[in-house]
């Protein structure tokens, strides 16, 4: 296998915890895009509105084409700043 | 125009005073600052709140917030800004975020600490995990800033 083919994915948060995993690695087979790599790593057919999606640490649409060594993240909405909104 | 994301406490107008030394030697140098600060309540959606665990994307969040400042000074005639994070496990009162934002007039201090303070809400990658008295459960949604927002428990 040429280790360079190979895509690190990510999740986050509340996602991380329902899917039981937090970080994977795989190989690319010919074009992917993102929503490609959501369907195989999940099981699910389509990312759901609310999660998001980063390739390299910005965010990305889930049609953008991975390539190799790509970081790719999947991730429930942010909720960062003060707690008192 | 630092960014910190921290995993220990911090005290926000400590930071502000040691960092405005530093960065501005002479008197005189700015005309206006903007300062806020983000506290965690002990209280959420009706619910008592015993604590909080803060998570965020190392490398990702930094690169957000750092986005977020240069776009701020793009936008507004800024002389500097700051912004301290904190993650990992919080306590009622402890300081969340700390945005600072220097100025030589008043209404670009106040409009880009507003601004950096929404967007940060919004787009920066961090979430919040509550721990209730009977559970926990992830914050799926900030409360209201400029928009309205909501929250969706899933105690567990």
């Amino acid at each position: 296998m040429n280790t360079t083919a190979v895509v690190t994915i990510k999740l986050f948060a509340s996602l991380a915890e329902s899917c039981g995993w937090r970080e994977r690695q795989r190989a690319l087979a010919g074009e992917t895009c993102i929503l490609d790599l959501w369907r195989t790593e999940t099981g699910q057919p389509e990312l759901p509105p609310r999660v998001l999606c980063a390739r390299n640490m910005a965010y990305c649409d889930a049609r953008t084409v991975v390539a190799p060594g790509d970081e790719i993240a999947f991730f429930p909405p942010v909720t960062g700043g003060s707690h008192a909104g | 125009m630092p960014v910190s994301v921290r995993d220990v406490a911090f005290e926000p107008y400590s930071e502000v005073v040691a960092y405005q030394q530093q960065r501005f030697a002479s008197a005189g140098a700015f005309g206006a600052s903007a300062v806020f600060v983000g506290t965690m309540r002990d209280f959420n959606e009706g619910d008592a709140v015993r604590g909080m665990t803060l998570e965020h994307y190392p490398g990702m969040t930094e690169r957000h917030l750092e986005a977020i400042c240069q776009d701020a000074a793009a936008r507004w005639p800024l002389l500097d800004s700051l912004i301290v994070h904190r993650v990992g496990e919080v306590e009622p009162g402890d300081a969340i975020v700390l945005v600072a934002v220097w100025s030589a007039h008043r209404a670009e201090a106040f409009e880009a600490c507003r601004h950096l303070m929404e967007d940060l809400k919004s787009r920066a990658p961090f979430w919040k995990k509550e721990r209730l008295v009977d559970g926990t459960r992830w914050v799926a949604r900030n409360t209201a800033g400029y928009t309205a927002g909501q929250s969706e428990p899933t105690k567990g």
